[in-house]
């Protein structure tokens, strides 16, 4: 199935490729084979999936990403992008097409010094027609909610706000995938909220495959399913429920729960009969049931 | 420190400038930059100096927003002027006015400091009425079609334009970097205010590395992000912004045409920019 | 050091187009000794606040007394003020600039203690690596460039510490950094507390992070000091804080959803403290659930 390419313009429907497929793929930075930053991976994600990968710094999360988008190519194994071999330099240009991707530092995505130029940089590298390019940037604009900032320097706005205008700007590419690497790490907890809207918004409302690359165990939560990546191996996958409920597991691959679970795990192990809980709503709950009945 | 740097910042309103074609804008700027330096006496300059304030009423940019363009080259500025007037070797029929080992001040020497310093300072201020008007965008537009013809010699005329565009658009940033740098070393007990060029220009070192490493690494994610938005050079690539020739920009090219002319005729009128002492000593007889 | 401002005023740009008033008559004293944490938006003034107290931003309105600096004065001692008030900037990693760990790190020493010999050089360099967890023996003579980034802040910590400072200020310390590496560099900076530096301000968004490790906080708000007390009196009150904008820790969240239950925990909204609040309601040790009827 994988073999069948899609060909522009035409929905694959009856052959619907997964999103990202990883068949035992390693990579390595150096030439030397010691070290592998991405080390056997294999991996299937769907089509209109939200999944988050955790780990620790140096797990190989990144490379797994820039694998996705053909930045990287695999050392070993196969990649494929809606059915599409990363591998191939020629299919490289479609395959970033497809799959977009939001970086760290909001500062360093921008090639323009005002925001419609900017996100028509992507456009005008495809080569969509000039008519076009000024309807796909109100439509990128308006999905991350800046139409207002259309003819701002992105250089005075906050740091949530150059993040959106950096998913608008592959909006814009009009890709069926988005992956952010680490695209919430250097922003302040109301940018954080603003950028998981959208992706939020993006997936639920237009069926965007989401891969969402954090530290921020509670922004795992909101997706669903998540992936804890370990020394370049993907050694947990699952709901993010499911996940955190294996707490010692994850504490072997040096992550921590997300608060909120850390404190009903707390009150589990001192014998208080509450149930799992991810997040303070729930957790509030499980205690008031529990102190109901006691 | 570096705040109050806005060389090269466009100042967003609405004028005739700046809705002229960026291309017209660059023409008439190589015409003026021309006419200052065939320019060849004061009567000149000072037409180039009321043409340079035409232009400032025209761009409705404040004055002093446009004055504030000079206070980073100011220094460079006097460093020529003085150097110049010291070290001026005066031509025929000069005046010495004071000389010590060899250091010489004459009447030539000080009306050339005078020229060179009103030269610099036009000239820079008409590149701020440039900047100050155009986007850096329009403006490396405007840069890539002026230069399309030498696309013909293999000049990657597209690149150079791409690579200026982002170098702009890089200048707030890593101003803001820089003052981020060096309060951090100031907190470390840097100093930066005190102490002779040599002293100072050391000091700087652990603010430049960082800024070098910072620049490298930005240059890296940025690279990145271009590839990951399907860059591929000029190749296949459309062009969101269509530069248009109009009727501002006819007047505006034929006004300085006619700038020019006056100038050239000027300059045989008056002669050289020396025959003003004659006049001086006719009208004050010194 | 105790730091004691009053009426504190500041203007970006003035005169032009972009001016922003940043601080608009800030009153706060922190005490000596104190854990101190600094909240706000991004444009608070919590920044300019903080570059106020080692002079990086010049007073320019009202008044402030850092120890026995006022820096109101013109004649102010500004290299004795900063070797005695240390300030790690965001993401300090990227001011490293010497060929060696060892020569960064003295960058502060050789500027502040003119004529201090090599053998008091390099002591201090290895206590201040010990400190925040490294071996002298082992990163002093390599690049800095080298390191791991959890490292290379390491090393731009010890680089401000190294002189000692009574006051150590922290912008975001912990930004970036994964959750062990969160965890384990405020655990550094709670064994660099007390004996090493007296006053520690940290600024930070991170709210569970103001709960678990701070003595007393304060809220910036728009140029001003919003709320000012501990931890606990802070994030009672969550709805003024929710006004402007800001969260409160995940513990806090809880005691108010526990709270419109009926229950009162009371707690200084640390994990632990949380948690055994709880239990001691859970095992009507308590009595908070009575006192709520």
């Amino acid at each position: 199935m994988e073999s069948i390419r899609s060909a522009p313009g035409q929905t694959a429907d009856e052959a619907a490729p997964a999103a990202v497929r990883f068949e035992n793929v390693k990579y390595s930075y150096e030439e030397d084979e010691g070290s592998f930053a991405v080390n056997g991976v294999s991996l299937t994600i769907g089509q209109g999936e939200f999944v988050a990968v955790l780990g620790r710094n140096g797990s190989g999360k990144s490379t797994l990403a820039k694998l996705i988008n053909a930045l990287l190519r695999p050392t070993e194994g196969r990649v494929t992008v809606l059915g599409q071999d990363t591998a191939d330099p020629k299919l490289a240009f479609e395959i970033r097409k497809n799959a977009g991707m939001v970086f760290q530092n909001p500062d360093n995505q921008t090639v323009a010094s005002v925001v419609e130029d900017d996100v028509a940089f992507g456009p005008e590298n495809i080569g969509v027609p000039r008519e076009e390019i000024g309807e796909r940037i109100t439509a990128a604009l308006q999905a991350v909610g800046m139409s207002d900032f259309r003819f701002a320097t992105p250089s005075r706005l906050s740091g949530g706000q150059k993040q959106r205008i950096a998913i608008a700007g592959v909006l814009a590419i009009r890709p069926r995938i988005m992956i952010l690497d680490e695209s919430t790490a250097m922003l302040d907890p109301k940018g954080r909220r603003e950028v998981m809207d959208v992706i939020q918004k993006l997936n639920k409302e237009q069926g965007m495959t989401v891969i969402l690359i954090t530290h921020f165990m509670e922004e795992a939560l909101e997706a669903d399913r998540a992936i804890v990546m370990h020394r370049g191996e993907v050694v947990m996958d699952g709901t993010p429920e499911e996940i955190f409920a294996r707490a010692e597991e994850l504490e072997t691959y040096n992550l921590t729960l997300p608060r909120a679970a850390y404190i009903c795990k707390c009150l589990q192990e001192a014998g208080m009969p509450v149930g799992n809980a991810f997040c303070a709503e729930a957790l509030a709950e499980e205690i008031c049931r529990s102190l109901q009945k006691g | 420190m570096l705040n109050d740097v806005t060389f090269g910042q466009y100042y967003p309103t609405k004028s005739f400038v700046h809705n002229m074609d960026p291309r017209a804008k660059l023409l008439l700027l190589i015409a003026y930059i021309v006419a200052i330096f065939i320019a060849n006496n004061f009567f000149g300059l000072i037409l180039v100096t009321f043409s340079l304030l035409l232009f400032i009423l025209l761009a409705r940019v404040p004055f002093g927003r446009v004055l504030r363009s000079i206070k980073m080259i100011l220094f460079l500025i006097i460093f020529t002027a003085i150097l110049n007037l010291l070290f001026y070797a005066g031509g025929e029929g000069d005046i010495v006015l004071a000389e010590w080992w060899i250091i010489t001040i004459s009447w030539q020497s000080i009306i050339n400091t005078i020229f060179l310093a009103m030269r610099l300072l036009l000239l820079v201020l008409g590149t701020a009425i440039l900047t100050l008007t155009t986007t850096p965008v329009a403006l490396t537009d405007g840069i890539e079609s002026l230069l399309k013809p030498l696309k013909y010699i293999k000049v990657p005329v597209h690149e150079l334009a791409l690579v200026m565009s982002i170098a702009l658009r890089f200048i707030p940033t890593l101003m803001e970097e820089t003052n981020r740098i060096v309060s951090a070393q100031k907190a470390r007990g840097a100093n930066f205010e005190t102490g002779g060029i040599f002293r100072r220009a050391k000091a700087m070192i652990p603010v430049l590395i960082p800024l070098l490493v910072s620049a490298f690494r930005r240059a890296e994610d940025l690279g990145d992000a271009m590839d990951a938005r399907c860059y591929s050079g000029a190749k296949g690539r459309t062009k969101y912004k269509k530069l248009t020739f109009t009727w501002r920009d006819l007047l505006g090219v034929l006004f300085f045409a006619a700038f020019i002319a006056g100038i050239v005729l000027l300059n045989t009128y008056f002669g050289s920019r020396f025959d003003i002492i004659w006049q001086f000593r006719e009208w004050f007889g010194i | 050091m105790q730091i004691v401002a009053k009426g504190l005023t500041y203007v970006y740009n003035p005169k032009s187009p972009f001016a922003t008033q940043a601080l608009k008559g800030v009153d706060l004293t922190i005490e000596e000794g104190e854990f101190f944490g600094i909240i706000g938006h991004t444009g608070s003034g919590k920044s300019t606040f903080v570059q106020h107290l080692n002079a990086l931003v010049r007073l320019t309105g009202g008044q402030l007394r850092v120890g026995e600096y006022d820096l109101s004065e013109k004649k102010c001692k500004l290299l004795e003020l900063r070797s005695k008030v240390g300030m790690v900037f965001q993401y300090p990693e990227y001011q490293l600039f010497a060929e060696t760990v060892y020569k960064d790190v003295a960058f502060g020493l050789k500027n502040f203690r003119k004529g201090i010999s090599e053998e008091e050089m390099q002591a201090a360099v290895r206590e201040a690596l010990a400190v925040v967890g490294l071996s002298y023996d082992e990163v002093a003579e390599r690049s800095p460039f080298e390191l791991s980034g959890g490292q290379r802040r390491r090393v731009a910590i010890a680089g401000v510490i190294v002189t000692k400072p009574e006051v150590l200020i922290l912008d975001e310390p912990a930004a970036g950094l994964d959750p062990l590496g969160k965890k384990e560099l405020m655990d550094l900076l709670h064994s660099i507390h007390g004996q090493w530096c007296k006053t520690i301000v940290i600024v930070s968004h991170d709210m569970d992070e103001i709960a678990e490790n701070c003595t007393r906080a304060a809220v910036f708000s728009e140029g001003k000091v919003a709320l000012c007390g501990t931890p606990q009196e802070i994030f009672a009150q969550g709805e003024r804080l929710a006004a402007m904008g800001l969260d409160v820790p995940v513990t806090a969240k809880c005691a108010q959803i526990l709270q419109r239950h009926g229950f009162s925990v009371r707690t200084d909204f640390t994990c632990t403290d949380f948690v055994q609040k709880v239990l001691a309601l859970y095992r009507g040790e308590g009595g908070g659930a009575e006192d709520a009827q």
